[in-house]
């Protein structure tokens, strides 16, 4: 835990961002990314901020949601029909603002009757309530109905795709470590406890609840400007499942693993493009497999950090014969 | 003015009653115990008192203010502070994020960190394992953990439930010696035991509860030496 905003580990992080940037930036400009591997790339950028964001709500603080489809909608819809409105930057930022708000206040009218319940019935709950909102827009004139928005201005460029996704990331990260972060995997660990301790168990779960939801109308914003189509369509349950995937496929509790699980699908998804329908089968089969060999995901709750790297190679080097371990 | 004062308390879960009428008094500066067989209501009381479990009658009072309708978090935030039964350490976090769980209601930074380091001291374990996982600690140092982390809520009262519980007899004696020790200095404890012969040693009053109810109640020396308790709870003189 670095306090320090200038320590080593964060300016190491900035750079290695900055240069993952530079690089795929001059790939994409020489033509080495064509513009499939460029929607490629732009929906795993999408999907890591829908797969960390819900793995917030559920691998930390222990909430089983089915529902970021429905944020998802609501900031993509907020986004797609300001800026058919307004076809310029500011038109996208207000779009995403009014998503932030709109989300915002559907999280908090549905978590906080909702948090009270547990395990299947938050899920239940959930998905039903990101059911309603799927009908809703497939009922309202702004939305166009089934028929779906069209035409929407394509403003979402790669920068910016790479900026939001580094920013939920890094609001991911941080939260896990702040305060209300700890408050929430104490909840997840033994709600009992943390409730003899003091921790108001709902607040924290609402907390997390929104900022989940938040981002994933960010993530739903950034895609409707770049994809021009929405459709009421593409927010169904499915896409719930989707992203629930990731997160339980890279493992609950760790941001890094929510990170590869969307990157590894993300590919998985390329390839697997001709048979659309095979690819749930497909999908199906994996977690049925992941749940018998490794119930726990591909990384578990293990979280990369640069910072025990940097001591485990410090360790090494001044190897005197006793061996460290490291935990976490 | 007894620090605690519990009176004709009932809890039920569903249509089951486990408390039926429960009246008990802590003095401030004692270790009041509470003994009983399986099933006699003792969790049920401690997590109706720190307001886990919701209560269905009667009246608590905690310093002259009555908890009965308050919720948990300013129960503890009022001193009065439960290790649940099982240790119920947070398994995810390390041993210091446990510990500083404890002191999650409290704003006071210096004081935090002095009684970090009392902790640290009391249990010296705890400091060596500070960056683990709590998940890795053994059932005993779980239980210090458990009981260090309430101890940074800097309870006036502190709930303990079944500290015994699955340790080996010689971690058991430690861990008594180490109740009384935060007793000595200064906290006040209302010890939930099925190590009847332990707990009875170290209280100064002691209720026996039985199916829901108060069987008997007195100085702990006496019960110790009464005849009924030796012979359900003691195995016999």
């Amino acid at each position: 835990m670095s306090k320090n905003l200038l320590s080593r580990t964060n300016i190491i992080w900035t750079v290695l961002v900055l240069v993952l940037f530079a690089l795929m930036t001059l790939l994409m400009q020489m033509g080495i990314i064509n513009s499939y591997y460029q929607s490629v790339i732009f929906n795993i950028c999408i999907n890591i901020i829908l797969a960390v964001s819900l793995n917030l709500i559920v691998g930390i603080c222990g909430q089983f949601s089915l529902g970021h489809a429905g944020f998802m909608a609501i900031g993509a819809y907020s986004a797609g029909i300001i800026t058919k409105m307004i076809p310029n930057y500011w038109g996208m930022l207000l779009g995403i603002l009014v998503g932030f708000v709109i989300s915002t206040v559907a999280a908090l009218i549905v978590s906080i009757p909702t948090l009270r319940l547990k395990g299947d019935y938050l899920a239940i709950a959930t998905l039903g309530f990101s059911e309603i909102i799927r009908i809703c827009i497939q009922n309202m004139k702004i939305t166009n109905g089934a028929a779906g928005l069209t035409g929407i201005p394509q403003l979402t460029t790669w920068p910016i795709f790479f900026f939001c996704m580094i920013l939920a990331i890094m609001i991911c990260t941080s939260f896990v470590k702040s305060a209300p972060g700890r408050a929430c995997i104490a909840i997840n660990d033994d709600e009992i406890a943390a409730e003899a301790m003091g921790i108001n168990t709902t607040r924290f779960k609402v907390i997390a609840f929104v900022v989940g939801a938040i981002l994933a109308s960010l993530a739903g914003a950034i895609m409707a400007n770049y994809f021009y189509v929405l459709t009421p369509g593409q927010f169904t349950f499915n896409r719930s499942i989707d992203i629930l995937v990731m997160v339980v496929f890279g493992g609950m509790g760790s941001m890094s693993a929510s990170v590869i699980a969307a990157i590894l699908i993300g590919l998985l998804n390329m390839y697997l493009q001709q048979f659309t329908d095979l690819r749930m089968i497909i999908y199906g089969a994996a977690l049925v497999l992941m749940m018998i060999f490794r119930p726990q995901g591909i990384l578990g709750t293990w979280e990369f950090s640069l910072e025990k790297l940097l001591e485990k190679w410090k360790a090494r080097a001044s190897n005197k014969g006793s061996r460290r371990r490291y935990y976490g | 003015m007894a620090m605690l004062d519990v009176k004709d308390l009932h809890v039920h879960y569903g249509a089951i009653e486990a408390l039926k009428g429960v009246s008990l008094k802590v003095e401030p500066g004692q270790i009041v115990s509470l003994i009983g067989a399986n099933g006699a209501g003792k969790t049920s009381l401690l997590q109706a008192i720190s307001g886990i479990v919701k209560k269905s009658g009667g009246e608590v009072v905690f310093e002259d203010d009555s908890i009965y309708k308050v919720s948990p978090r300013k129960i503890v935030s009022s001193g009065l502070v439960q290790v649940p039964e099982g240790r119920h350490v947070f398994p995810g976090l390390s041993v210091y994020e446990n510990l500083m769980m404890g002191a999650y209601l409290r704003k006071d930074k210096q004081g935090i960190n002095e009684d970090l380091k009392k902790i640290y001291e009391r249990f010296p374990i705890l400091e060596k394992r500070k960056n683990q996982d709590a998940s890795t600690l053994s059932g005993g140092e779980q239980q210090m953990l458990a009981m260090g982390r309430a101890l940074m809520a800097k309870p006036k009262l502190l709930l303990l439930d079944e500290p015994s519980m699955g340790l080996a007899p010689i971690l058991v004696k430690e861990i008594f010696s180490i109740i009384k020790d935060i007793n000595e200095a200064g906290t006040t404890i209302l010890l939930v035991e099925q190590n009847a012969r332990m707990a009875l040693q170290i209280a100064d009053y002691a209720y026996v509860m039985e199916t829901g109810n108060v069987a008997l109640e007195g100085p702990a020396s006496e019960l110790a030496s009464s005849k009924a308790v030796q012979e359900a709870y003691l195995g016999g003189a």
